[in-house]
């Protein structure tokens, strides 16, 4: 019984800590530049592609196997480089203030085509990167074995959420950033520029969607159709917690986390629906989410 | 004058009708399933477009367009009920009514959060058919033949008779909306879309508004599920992902909301992009289509509708 509940939260807190790094990316941007980016399910393949493109050649230049986790940091840090500056200066751009709705359809267009991308570079044919797996061993929890990348992934979520809320309250540039998310336009007027910040904004969520990408590369088969299930899973996460909002994406993530967890072991065949039905009865009962203030109305 | 109109609007609807069911015996049997595929993905982007005009949009389609191909398919396979109009009106009326039910939750909400939740219920149904065995699961199941009026047409001729049908209950359908968004509820819910607040203020309720194009969407959702699902002969809970949604928005969104026969043309372009891309870049069809949809999307951000919307404006004034 104790080993059961100690199963289902370990369980839950792993999958808890991968989707919060997904959705932590996807609620920063949509708080910034106001875009919920289907495409944003797209740019975690393209992390867990190039992880598993750049980790054999990273063995295979005879490199320290500690580093690995290096090459999976540059990895996610190179399609981040690359994507920002097409998606956010080359498509999105031409879009800022107009319906979120329309937006949204963009990114889907951009998730389409990513699609097809990651089949073009890397074929149909399934990657496998396990190695990186094996790096720190396994943990014993009572009568239960955990492997110790898994627990580490715990501690990468609690690092990005940290880094990310300490970026941004406690230093200038994100006070800046944070003036931006509340009145793009007067903090426009008082010099500050936007365009920087939304690409600077851009660059973080599409870093974050890439790191999740590349750090879940060793646990999963890395094949076509890895980001459909990303996208609404980490929808269901913000929308749960509260479009936008950092907290509310921890508490988003633990709940779907603990929520599939629980179903996985006790009710398998709820698994797939559990985290849409959480998501829909959030939205009936509140909609904003949890961590979203009262905004004002425009008459 | 308005009554001339409208004369007018019902002759020149059918005889479009009558040519577009002309030009089926002539073109190809590959087209004439195409057609009828892009008739039934027009009627829930037409759905979409009765939301549009009061300011909704609905990344959520999936789910009354599933429950209009399950409704049609189970009365195919359990009822034995093989009549493809029935089908049709059934799946209208039964979507329709479910629709109906839980427009007032979905009514509540606007923007982002009606779309996001249409989409978790769209979602929640997907989640909910892949795990009903009986019913196929993920594999979903095959419809029995349709008949029409008691006759089973050849195979040869099942898609033009198919098509045929799908045109005139899509036509008619078509003249009904134009009446209904030229009444007085269906001119309020442009006003909402503009100002809800003012609109309240003046004494008509936008909720109201919203729920009654809800449930006008929905069943016309699931007429447009039950005639894919009759098409393809095939039903499946992919009908109610998320993916398909975004094709519904896609179209609506590229013919705008001003015109209902754009709705149809822009359905065309989508069925025709997919299928030629299908056929000639099997690997790439999805980047085709996506960056058919950004350039569309930058090139005509309101639509093909608007352009309709000019052509005849500029009509009545030179006469």
């Amino acid at each position: 019984m104790v080993d059961e509940i100690l199963t289902i939260v370990l369980d839950g807190a792993i999958y808890a800590s991968w989707l919060f790094i997904v959705a932590l990316g996807l609620t920063f941007v949509f708080g910034v530049l106001k875009i919920l980016n289907i495409a944003h399910g797209g740019i975690y393949a393209l992390g867990a592609y190039s992880t598993a493109t750049l980790v054999p050649i990273f063995y295979s230049l005879g490199m320290p196997e500690q580093l690995v986790i290096l090459a999976m940091l540059v990895s996610a840090l190179a399609v981040a480089i690359v994507i920002t500056p097409i998606m956010e200066r080359g498509i999105l751009r031409r879009f800022y203030g107009q319906d979120e709705v329309l937006i949204v359809l963009v990114t889907y267009a951009i998730y389409l085509v990513l699609e097809d991308v990651q089949k073009l570079i890397w074929g149909m044919n399934s990657l496998y990167v396990s190695e990186p797996r094996e790096l720190l061993g396994a943990l014993e929890f009572g009568s239960l074995y955990y492997v110790g990348y898994d627990l580490a992934l715990i501690g990468l979520a609690i690092f990005c959420g940290l880094f990310l809320w300490f970026v941004l309250n406690k230093t200038q540039s994100g006070k800046i950033v944070l003036a931006v998310i509340h009145n793009p336009e007067i903090s426009g007027c008082m010099g500050v520029n936007i365009n920087k910040v939304y690409l600077a904004a851009f660059f973080i969520g599409a870093f974050l969607a890439a790191l999740a990408g590349s750090f879940t590369a060793p646990l999963i088969s890395v094949q076509v159709g890895i980001s459909v299930a990303v996208v609404i899973e980490s929808f269901a996460v913000v929308i749960i917690g509260g479009l936008g909002s950092i907290p509310g994406a921890v508490i988003g993530a633990l709940i779907i986390g603990m929520a599939r967890a629980a179903c996985v072991h006790k009710l398998p065949e709820a698994e797939i629906f559990i985290m849409y039905f959480c998501m829909a009865g959030m939205l009936i009962f509140k909609p904003k989410g949890l961590f979203q203030g009262a905004q004002a109305r425009k008459i | 004058m308005t009554e001339k109109l409208y004369n007018n609007l019902l002759f020149q609807s059918i005889f479009l009708m009558s040519f577009l069911i002309l030009v089926g015996l002539l073109i190809p049997n590959w087209l004439v399933f195409v057609i009828t595929k892009a008739i039934a993905y027009g009627l829930v982007g037409l759905g979409i477009i009765t939301l549009m005009r009061g300011g909704l949009v609905s990344f959520g389609q999936g789910f009354v367009f599933g429950i209009g191909g399950y409704t049609a398919g189970l009365l195919g396979t359990q009822a034995g009920l093989t009549d493809a109009m029935l089908l049709l009106f059934v799946s209208f009326l039964f979507t329709g009514l479910v629709g109906l039910i839980i427009a007032p939750l979905l009514a509540r909400y606007r923007d982002i959060f009606f779309a996001m939740l249409s989409l978790a219920f769209s979602m929640v149904l997907y989640g909910i058919l892949i795990k009903i065995d009986a019913i196929g699961g993920s594999d979903g199941f095959v419809l029995p033949e349709s008949t029409y009026f008691g006759i089973k047409p050849s195979s040869e001729y099942a898609d033009y008779v198919l098509y045929v049908v799908a045109i005139i209950m899509t036509g008619f359908i078509s003249i009904l909306l134009r009446y209904y968004y030229d009444s007085t509820p269906g001119l309020i819910a442009l006003a909402v879309r503009e100002n809800e607040l003012r609109v309240e203020y003046l004494g008509s309720s936008a909720f109201n508004v919203a729920v009654l194009n809800f449930t006008i969407a929905a069943g016309l959702g699931g007429m447009g599920g039950a005639l894919n699902g009759i098409a393809l002969g095939h039903i499946d809970p992919e009908f109610t992902y998320w993916t398909t949604s975004g094709e519904f928005v896609f179209i609506s969104i590229l013919a705008g909301y001003l015109s209902v026969p754009a709705v149809f043309l822009a359905a065309l372009l989508l069925e025709l992009v997919r299928s030629f891309s299908g056929r000639y870049f099997p690997d790439t069809w999805q980047l085709i289509l996506g960056l058919f949809l950004i350039l569309s999307i930058i090139f005509i951000p309101s639509g093909i509708g608007s352009f309709f919307k000019q052509f005849f404006d500029r009509l009545k004034k030179s006469k």
